[in-house]
């Protein structure tokens, strides 16, 4: 029988769900492996259970985290997919005022007092603090990334139908920066987290002209000081340094465990 | 089941959207008549006022694009506008000819993905694409097909076909390779009898026969079909107005059932998007696009909201050949590098573009060592929400005296579908509730 897969949502832009759509060239070939039994973005469909959740999106408040528990009970592997989903995002930053702060921010005093006194809608406003899927439940695989790799979707899904577990490697994005031939962003004048953060992502970031912005997280035991010890010489403060390690992880800041 | 005129129902659609995500329809009816229809957005904020201060100017683009998927091309060009604006930025001819490449390019994606996968599934009484890949295997095969050029097509000319990372302040960061974009051109071309095939689909669709005229709004440009720029146009004041002056355009304010902020110009409500565009600017189509619009049935101005899907397909014609005329006109000249430096100071400015959903502003605030202090960004989808809500409660009536409750629910959806991919998926996970 085919592995069921399901995708959810939560605070995310989607584009991660979108990069699998994209999968254009291959779309029919991933029907042959698996039945994707619920995706709102595509499919009116849904399911009681599968056997893959792929869980878009940070958690922000605690009717998500009520969804994601019950999306949890309901299948047997849990995947984050993305960078909301496994670090928080740039939407986690808010983290640093309150969430009574950041809606007064945004839609002012009144209309905040309004909608949460309202009888019927007052849970759509009760934000929490902003978190990665990981700090509500148990998450089995990790895909990074702003937005997913294609390629380690597949290679995660192909893993999961042949019954083997899904690897990947554990190496900075600078690994594969080298084996691109790009000139080092440092070199120009740029600051570049692509020693630090992990790989996967065939540094397409710098392929294109950037630098590593780092949303792939944190790789375990990467010589942090060292590298903040770089930042430094290139005129970055400390708070500057700590803003850049957590321009897309500010949910999770430190290195996660390694998957296997 | 119909004409009874006695239903009393609860329709209620969960799990519907902000800008991708999440919102519901409830309606109840009582003896036939509509006592109450809502349409609720339920997407968790994501405070992107707050994730953008202390960020340096041109770290803005690049992250604001994160705000929606389906739009990060139009996010990203929309930002890069308002900080070249607050900084007094130039930006070279060829830079703006690759901009708009690139966001014609994020057209034919959104457009495509919406017309192929999210509508047409509708008209065919099929709950999503994948049982067309048993019955109309060419119709599936084209749709990827066109779909993965448009990918490769913004892959070529931005870096990346999701939150691409090429375009910067002032320019490129690293210019599309000529022999690629060379590719891209001779695919477009070879593409044009499947646009063809595309407006005979479309043509063959049964549109749902409703009317509600309201204001539309785009932005309008002298010498052009306005998408990458232009001044806001109303087709209630038959004006247009600076987009710096957005916050008098867009008048924001908060309802309870909803996390996106409503909108309204001079009337009650207004409609943003593919066919607000068509409305207003509807000679300065291309020839094949106005051509696809006959063919389609649609005569500006329209005032059936379920006609922005052939908008849409008419706009996929006009980019595909205003792409092919722009990649012309690239590869003749070809591209140079150039000096994009720049130096962060204070500033204050809008920007504002079209994106497939609608006209996108955004507007920042850099205090004086250069960093973000203020921004905000109205989005089409929160335009639009107002004017769907009126557009249902305008239509459930007959509805409701007319149609079965799943054909009432089926035509709510494509409503919603209508005027917006990232809403319209949404609906899609629906918990319909009928209480007697």
């Amino acid at each position: 029988m085919k592995l069921k897969i399901a995708f959810f949502d939560m605070a995310s832009c989607e584009g991660c769900q979108l990069a699998i759509l994209d999968c254009e060239d291959i779309f029919l070939h991933i029907l042959d492996l698996v039945e994707i039994v619920e995706f709102r973005e595509a499919l009116s469909e849904t399911a009681p259970r599968f056997d893959i959740a792929f869980v878009e999106g940070s958690i922000n408040r605690e009717m998500d985290a009520d969804r994601l528990r019950d999306i949890r009970a309901r299948c047997s592997w849990l995947v984050s997919l993305g960078a909301c989903a496994s670090h928080g995002n740039v939407q986690a930053r808010s983290n640093a005022l309150s969430p009574a702060e950041n809606l007064q921010r945004v839609y002012g005093a009144e209309a905040c007092h309004t909608v949460h006194t309202d009888p019927e809608y007052w849970p759509l406003w009760a934000h929490t603090r902003v978190r990665a899927v990981h700090q509500v439940v148990k998450v089995d695989y990790h895909l990074r990334g702003c937005p997913v790799d294609r390629h380690e979707f597949l290679h995660l899904v192909k893993r999961l139908v042949a019954g083997s577990l899904p690897r990947f490697a554990r190496q900075p994005v600078c690994v594969e920066c080298k084996y691109n031939g790009n000139e080092c962003a440092f070199a120009h004048g740029e600051t570049c987290m692509g020693q630090i953060t992990w790989g996967g992502c065939d540094a397409i970031c710098i392929n294109g002209g950037y630098r590593c912005d780092g949303c792939r997280g944190l790789l375990p035991g990467a010589n942090l000081e060292a590298h903040r010890a770089l930042l430094r010489e290139r005129g970055l403060g400390e708070a500057e340094i700590d803003s850049r390690y957590r321009l897309f992880c500010s949910a999770d800041v430190g290195p996660q465990e390694a998957q296997p | 089941m119909s004409n009874d005129g006695h239903k009393t129902w609860t329709i209620a659609l969960n799990h519907v959207t902000r800008v991708e995500g999440h919102g519901a329809i409830k309606v109840s009816t009582r003896d036939g008549k509509v006592e109450e229809l809502k349409l609720s957005i339920i997407e968790a904020h994501r405070f992107f006022e707050t994730f953008t201060e202390g960020m340096l100017p041109h770290e803005i683009p690049w992250i604001v694009g994160r705000i929606c998927g389906i739009c990060c091309v139009g996010h990203q060009l929309a930002a890069s506008k308002a900080v070249e604006s607050a900084l007094g930025l130039t930006v070279s001819a060829q830079s703006q000819r690759l901009r708009r490449l690139l966001n014609e390019s994020q057209f034919l994606q959104s457009h495509l993905l919406h017309v192929y996968f999210l509508a047409v599934p509708d008209y065919v009484g099929v709950p999503s694409v994948l049982p067309l890949i048993k019955t109309h295997p060419e119709v599936v095969k084209r749709a990827l097909k066109l779909k993965h050029l448009a990918n490769e097509f913004t892959t070529v000319i931005g870096g990346r076909a999701l939150h691409p990372m090429s375009n910067t302040l002032r320019g490129w960061r690293k210019l599309p390779d000529l022999d690629k974009l060379e590719q891209i051109r001779a695919r477009l071309i070879d593409a044009l009898p499947d646009l063809d095939a595309t407006v005979g689909i479309v043509k063959s669709l049964k549109i749902p026969d409703f009317e509600r005229e309201t204001e539309y709004v785009s932005l309008k440009h002298p010498d052009e079909y306005a998408l990458y720029d232009g001044e806001v146009y109303s087709s209630d004041s038959g004006e247009t107005t600076p987009a710096s002056d957005y916050r008098n355009i867009t008048n924001e304010f908060t309802v309870p059932h909803s996390t996106a902020k409503w909108a309204r110009w001079h009337r009650e409500s207004y409609m943003v998007g593919a066919l607000a565009r068509v409305n207003n600017n509807y000679h300065q189509l291309h020839p094949a696009a106005q051509q696809a619009a006959e063919t389609l049935g649609l005569r500006a101005p329209c005032y059936n909201p379920y006609m922005n899907n052939v908008a849409q397909v008419v706009e996929i014609v006009h980019c595909a050949h205003n792409s092919l005329a722009m990649l012309e006109q690239v590869l003749n000249e070809g591209l140079v590098e150039e000096d994009i430096d720049y130096t962060p100071g204070p500033g204050h400015g809008v920007g504002a573009i079209e994106v497939p959903r609608g006209t996108l502003f955004h507007e920042f605030r850099f205090d004086d060592q250069g960093r973000c202090c203020d921004s905000d960004a109205v989005i089409p989808t929160s335009q639009n929400i107002n004017n769907i809500e009126r557009d249902m409660k305008a239509f459930a009536p007959r509805m409701v005296a007319e149609m079965s409750r799943d054909e009432v629910t089926l035509h709510l959806e494509m409503l919603l579908r209508a005027y917006d991919p990232c809403i319209s998926c949404s609906v899609h996970m629906l918990d319909v509730e009928f209480v007697d």
